[in-house]
């Protein structure tokens, strides 16, 4: 049942790349722009006819976000003067605040906080939802632009950061996100600005229950590839996630935007079948996680058999590791959530993740250290890109030839850009897990003791660095060390990314295009694809092996082992 | 194919200068705050109201004009007439001691696979199903009644975790097994569309009924 069910939910994945990445496609064209968004634009006082080159829009990019940040953090911190704010909660600390709007600035999403306790309907609407919008739409745009420097048949211009973004918002991320809203207002999510109810439970106990505006949040959530929940523990919560109906579109929203880009790109470059081959790529990576993750976890932890706990399956039951899990979806549904949510970089959580087994554990925190099986919206696309300019450099290489990517020479600042990109990334993951590992007071916010208590600070850098924001929940992150270096990693991770692969897309896009000879490695076959995977496990597993080793593998064989620790 | 409508448009002779910069993406800032974060969520929860008030609400459930649980989550049940749902580990809103089904408190144990501490929970509660429903030492227990959830407020268990209490409901209620085994079965929810999902018994709403038939 498990597999038919994955099955299920790939197919209509997939043939939903094809019209998504068609509509993309008309998003990113020039012309002609709706009434509503020529309005933005007089409104803005920008001229929607001015191209950018790569520096121009990555500077754009930066101050836009810049913008954002300011205005979010003031509201942040103004939460108790201002409206919606039933439950009375006061502001976030600063560094609690800096936090929460980096996390959402750089589409992580990670939250050091909790919903209910934290953030009122207003905040939650004004900054967080507006968040999920706009860092998902400066991806999306970030990608519109690099591959038009990619197919580069316009000289050095990468189109225009307002107009993208304005029309990633109006036509796909908005009508996208008020439709499937109503669905899930249907399905039992609740969507009002009524204060907390009080019930009275069937044995008299008094249940509090929080509630606020939360389908409109959670739309977005998943299709922006935010992930942050409204409530604490994020979709594992009924009210955010009610039925399994619902948890499979989450997990179909968050892969139909990065799946559907890679379609853009093809019709984009006139060449259907390059698009193809990174599709094909990226779901190999996804379906060897996933089968990985399911296996562990469907499994079960045998010492909890040992205490007379029944995993296995039978006709009444679907068995498994439930610790931190939902009878509703069961094993199957959540590790295909699991497996979604971190190869999206959304990071939005059905079931905890610190409670896996350590193989099960080992699944998610592999997918954020690659970040780009699918890809968080826009960014993860890039990402892919770094390896295919690897893959024909290290090709290249091989043959002695220089190197060709999409009818452009790729030569040495191209290739020391790529590398800038690919290597800030495990330097921040493993240099910031580095030093929280040697500093007693760090060590302190542990929840779990051995190679899982060090899992939990790895993941915590892994998930920052990769934009993606779930956790190993079970570490207290809200300290001002915590707040402050995941903050940081956040910001690494999002734009040391961007910012070169923009260049990268400039440089070409300025380039000539040489012809295709016989000597021209073609990047739109099978062969190439399998390359760039295997460039992509080989970079991963040589850069992560070692830390992988010390936490999620060490932590699995000692529960294979029975050993329990205090 | 054609993409020559993809050309972006040409640089500028001159692009915006900087002050001018600034004040747009000042702007932008409110003005995506106003149309995303305020008329967005607010044209949803209008529009959401009228077509769905029951659930935009909290699928809340009232008997005698008083609210006793939302259909959707789980609470905390121990007395023997009662189906018992999933061991759960959410707090005191304080964060002061643990409050099972805090639904204004969402929580889990975040235990990993080796802590002692998850050991020592699951030893307590197969010892105590297996005390409370009359099992003999060594039986195993459906795994949801062993492992806390994750949101701590699941509202489900599985048909096996319902059907191991039956014998104690009935017992407690004077009733035969059969009826109590009927009212669980009249409230399995299958898997979704036949496919999503797992199957599964709501807890709060085999309770509502059990109380209803009394």
């Amino acid at each position: 049942m498990a597999w038919l069910q994955f099955l299920v939910l790939l197919a209509v994945m997939a043939a939903l790349v094809v019209p998504v990445g068609n509509w993309l496609y008309s998003v990113f064209a020039s012309e002609p722009h709706t009434a509503p968004e020529r309005l933005t634009y007089r409104l803005l006082g920008m001229n929607p006819q001015e191209g950018m080159d790569w520096k121009r829009y990555g500077l754009v990019l930066v101050v836009s976000n810049l913008f954002l940040l300011l205005v979010a953090y003031l509201l942040l911190r103004l939460q108790g003067l201002l409206p919606w704010n039933p439950a009375g909660l006061s502001a976030q600390a600063p560094d609690l605040a800096w936090n929460t709007v980096v996390s959402f600035l750089t589409n992580t999403n990670w939250q050091a906080y909790s919903g209910e306790q934290s953030l009122s309907y207003f905040s939650q609407m004004a900054v967080i939802t507006t968040f999920m919008f706009t860092s998902a739409a400066t991806g999306l745009a970030a990608a519109a632009a690099f591959m038009r420097g990619l197919v580069g048949r316009s000289g050095t211009s990468l189109g225009n950061f307002w107009v993208d973004v304005t029309r990633i918002i109006y036509r796909v991320l908005l009508p996208l996100s008020f439709l499937l809203a109503l669905v899930f207002v249907w399905q039992g999510m609740p969507q009002t600005l009524s204060p907390y109810a009080t019930a009275t439970t069937l044995e008299g106990a008094t249940q509090r229950i929080a509630l606020g505006p939360v389908a409109s949040l959670e739309t977005i959530k998943h299709l922006g590839t935010n992930g942050g929940g409204f409530f604490s523990m994020n979709a594992a919560h009924p009210f955010e996630n009610p039925t399994p109906l619902t948890n499979a579109l989450h997990i179909l929203s968050m892969l139909l935007l990065p799946a559907a880009l890679t379609y853009t790109f093809g019709r984009l470059l006139g060449n259907l079948k390059q698009g193809w081959v990174i599709f094909g790529g990226m779901l190999v990576l996804f379906l060897g996680f996933l089968t990985t993750v399911y296996s562990f976890e469907q499994a079960g932890n045998p010492i909890l058999s040992r205490l007379g706990a029944d995993q296995t399956i039978t006709a009444t039951q679907a068995g498994g590791n439930m610790e931190g899990k939902e009878v509703r979806f069961g094993i199957a549904q959540t590790a295909l959530f699991a497996t979604t949510t971190t190869a999206a970089t959304t990071g939005s959580v059905d079931s905890m993740h610190d409670s896996y087994t350590g193989m099960g554990g080992f699944v998610p925190m592999t997918q954020m250290m690659l970040n780009n099986v699918f890809g968080g919206d826009g960014v993860g696309f890039i990402n892919f890109v770094q390896y295919l300019v690897l893959g024909v450099f290290i090709a290249g290489l091989m043959v002695g030839r220089t190197p060709e990517f999409l009818g452009k020479k790729v030569e040495a600042r191209e290739v020391k850009l790529v590398m800038l990109a690919v290597l800030a990334h495990p330097l921040s993951i493993l240099g910031f897990t580095a030093l929280a590992v040697v500093l007693p007071d760090a060590l302190k916010s542990l929840n779990n003791p051995g190679p899982h208590g060090f899992s939990e600070i790895l993941y915590a850098y892994t998930s920052g660095t990769a934009n993606n924001g779930s956790a190993f929940a079970g570490l207290g992150a809200n300290t001002p060390f915590y707040n402050l270096t995941i903050g940081l990693a956040m910001l690494v991770g999002r734009y040391l990314t961007l910012l070169p692969m923009l260049a990268v897309a400039g440089l070409l896009a300025a380039k000539r295009r040489v012809p295709v000879s016989s000597g021209t490695l073609p990047t739109d076959t099978v062969l190439f694809g399998g390359l760039t995977v295997f460039v992509i496990l080989i970079v991963g597993a040589l850069t992560f092996l070692p830390a992988l080793t010390l936490g999620p593998v060490a932590d699995h064989l000692q529960m294979l082992k029975g050993v329990v620790l205090q | 194919m054609n993409s020559a409508e993809m050309t972006p448009p040409d640089l500028p002779a001159r692009p915006a200068p900087l002050p001018r910069l600034l004040l747009s993406a000042f702007l932008a800032a409110v003005l995506f705050t106003l149309i995303t974060g305020l008329a967005y969520p607010l044209l949803t929860t209008t529009v959401a109201g009228v077509l769905f008030p029951q659930q935009a609400g909290g699928s809340l459930i009232t008997r005698g004009g008083q609210v006793v649980g939302s259909a959707v989550l789980g609470q905390n049940f121990t007395a023997p007439q009662y189906l018992h749902g999933r061991p759960s580990m959410t707090n005191k809103t304080d964060g002061s001691g643990p409050q099972p089904y805090n639904a204004e408190n969402s929580g889990a144990s975040n235990w990993g696979p080796t802590n002692a501490k998850l050991a020592e929970a699951v030893r307590e509660r197969v010892a105590a199903v297996r005390r409370e429903n009359g099992l003999g030492a060594g039986t195993p227990v459906p795994v949801d009644l062993a492992t806390a959830s994750g949101s701590g407020l699941d509202p489900d268990i599985t048909l096996a975790g319902a059907l191991l209490q039956v014998n104690r409901i009935a017992q407690a209620r004077n009733l035969t097994p059969a009826q109590v085994e009927g009212v669980i079965r009249a409230h399995f929810t299958p898997r979704q569309l036949s496919v999503l999902g797992e199957p599964r018994v709501n807890v709060l709403a085999v309770n509502l009924a059990l109380d209803g038939a009394r």
